[in-house]
């Protein structure tokens, strides 16, 4: 055994200095180091649960949707949250939302059935999307959740099984709009401007037999513009008030839907998402602006819904790792190859997401390329950063990375690692076990000639 | 192998080329090779200087090294050997 303490390794560098250039930001590139996730220490969880793995803070989760919700119930009476399942609906993630008063909003069947089985009374399940079978309808319609309609295809469905049903179906219906953002999301939902909503919504009302409860919208996602919400919220409000003037009938809530940016950093943009991403604050005061200074009945003022996905969990998902091997391409780059790929990393294909050493590092840095581990072009990470000397088996961070990638991963070349929750007391829980070889070929079938 | 004479390196790892005006910065490890190629050195003796003294093993100094010094070439900051 060696006697003597050896000095820490760090692979030897020689950069160039060019007087006066600043990198892209015009900030320093001095390296933050993140050695734990709310005190959790980043070598701990990977010698416990392997590299690569998924971290969730609950800690941040129930921060985060307490500050929304602060920002919107400070500006206007009556606000709910409905969980977006689709941006993350691992069950113990879903269970903390829930906990914290969120209702589901849900997409499909399967995610339906997923937040019934969380314990989310079928009364508080929001049904939207374009993929709604008769059945899906029927289920929904008889537990008496809110169905929001996409197209009037659905709509002559919904109202052919009201002809039957026992329980009055709780409508909204879907809208799309211009509110001068790019681009304009029209294929979901009714168009505003050339009157389609307003045709829907006279439908609704003259079959007589539907509830028309609400209105919503989802202007698109990471929505760097708040006034754009404002807009759009103006629009269902118009909306709101021509149903009492015509009917007499005022709708119970006014949803708008989801697409608040996260922190994280849009491909091509020229600054940090940090410091462009609108604060809730902001986007509170244009929604419940438009809302209060519209001609809504003061007295009957609809509750407003959120649908919020990336903005409340994409702080709290961490992916720690190890990196497997350095590398100079031929055309003289640093590379540098990392165990996590965007097989599980969905959301590197929009964001250059933050990296950071795991442990000390100095302050030399290289402009390096960060790819994945999967044999396949397309696998990059970052495609250039300038990144602190990190050794084969030292370890790093990527961060905010909770929205999204735990579901539109995909199994590729390799297995899904753990999922791991750090509750608020600061213990580690596996929420979802790594994937295994028996994991994968537990559906497969061999026909018997192959045998 | 040796770094060329008009170059210039500081105690800080601070490394200036006279011919071009060009100046490039080290980290402690780059510094320590350059300071021993300066005192003429062989590659031997670098080798189990770092093997001896720092928590790296073999395969990964060899590598390390060999790019180092491919860049010290491309950078042109290398004595013409031969
Ligand atoms: C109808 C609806 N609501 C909410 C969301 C959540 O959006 P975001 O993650 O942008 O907040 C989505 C996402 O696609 C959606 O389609």
């Amino acid at each position: 055994m060696a006697t003597k303490e050896k000095l820490k390794y760090e692979r030897p560098v020689i950069n160039k200095i060019n007087a006066g250039v600043t990198d892209k930001f015009g900030m320093s590139t001095k390296m933050e180091i993140i050695e734990e996730i709310d005190s959790v220490k980043i070598t701990d969880l990977l010698n416990e649960y392997g590299s690569p793995v998924f971290a969730v803070s609950e800690n941040t989760i129930r921060k985060t949707i307490n500050e929304l919700k602060q920002s919107f119930t400070t500006r206007y009476p009556k606000v709910q949250i409905a969980w977006s399942y689709k941006t993350n609906y691992l069950n113990a993630i879903c269970k903390i939302y829930h906990s914290e008063g969120s209702w589901a909003e849900v997409v499909s069947m399967f995610e339906y059935e997923k937040a019934i089985s969380n314990g989310v009374s079928a009364k508080k399940i929001i049904f939207n999307g374009p993929d709604k079978s008769k059945a899906d309808l029927e289920k929904a319609i008889n537990n008496g959740s809110y169905i929001h309609i996409d197209h009037f295809d659905e709509l002559y469905d919904i109202i052919a099984i009201s002809k039957t049903s026992k329980e009055r179906p709780k409508v909204a219906i879907r809208v799309n709009m211009d509110t001068g953002i790019y681009p304009q999301w029209d294929r979901f939902g009714f168009n505003y401007e050339n009157g389609e909503a307003w045709n829907a919504l006279n439908r609704i009302m003259l079959s007589e037999k539907l509830d028309l409860v609400g209105l919503h919208t989802h202007i698109g996602t990471y929505i760097l513009t708040p006034s754009a919400y404002g807009v759009a919220a103006s629009k269902l409000s118009e909306l709101a008030v021509k149903l009492d003037k015509k009917y007499n009938h005022k709708i119970k809530y006014i949803d708008m839907g989801g697409g608040f940016a996260s922190k994280n950093t849009l491909k091509g943009a020229y600054l940090p998402g940090k410091d462009t991403c609108p604060t809730f604050d902001q986007y509170a005061e244009a929604i419940t602006n438009a809302i209060i200074n519209s001609e809504i009945d003061p007295q009957n003022m609809p509750t407003l819904f959120l649908e919020t996905g990336r903005a409340l969990i994409d702080d709290a998902g961490y992916i720690a790792g190890t990196v497997l091997a350095n590398k100079r391409l031929a055309s003289g780059r640093r590379s540098m190859i990392v165990d996590t790929g965007v097989n599980m990393l969905f959301t590197s294909f929009w964001y250059e997401h933050e990296i950071y050493p795991a442990q000390e590092v100095s302050s030399h840095t290289e402009d390096t390329t960060i790819y994945g581990p999967l044999c396949m072009n397309i696998d990059i990470i970052r495609s250039a950063i300038n990144f602190p000397l990190l050794n084969k088996g030292d370890n790093y961070v990527l961060k905010r990375v909770g929205a999204y990638n735990m579901t539109q991963w995909m199994q590729f070349i390799t297995l899904r690692p753990n999922i791991i929750l750090i509750d608020t007391k600061g213990k580690t829980h596996v929420i979802r076990e790594n994937e295994t070889n028996e994991t994968m070929t537990a559906l497969e079938k061999i026909p018997e000639h192959l045998k | 192998m040796k770094i060329k004479k008009n170059i210039a390196v500081s105690e800080s790892g601070f490394l200036f080329d006279s011919n071009t005006g060009d100046s490039f910065s080290l980290n402690e490890t780059g510094k320590q090779i350059v300071k021993m190629l300066n005192e003429n050195r062989s590659e031997e003796e670098v080798r189990n200087y770092f093997l001896n003294n720092y928590d790296v093993e073999e395969g990964t100094f060899e590598n390390n090294f060999n790019d180092f010094i491919n860049m010290l070439q491309n950078l042109n900051l290398l004595e013409n050997e031969g």
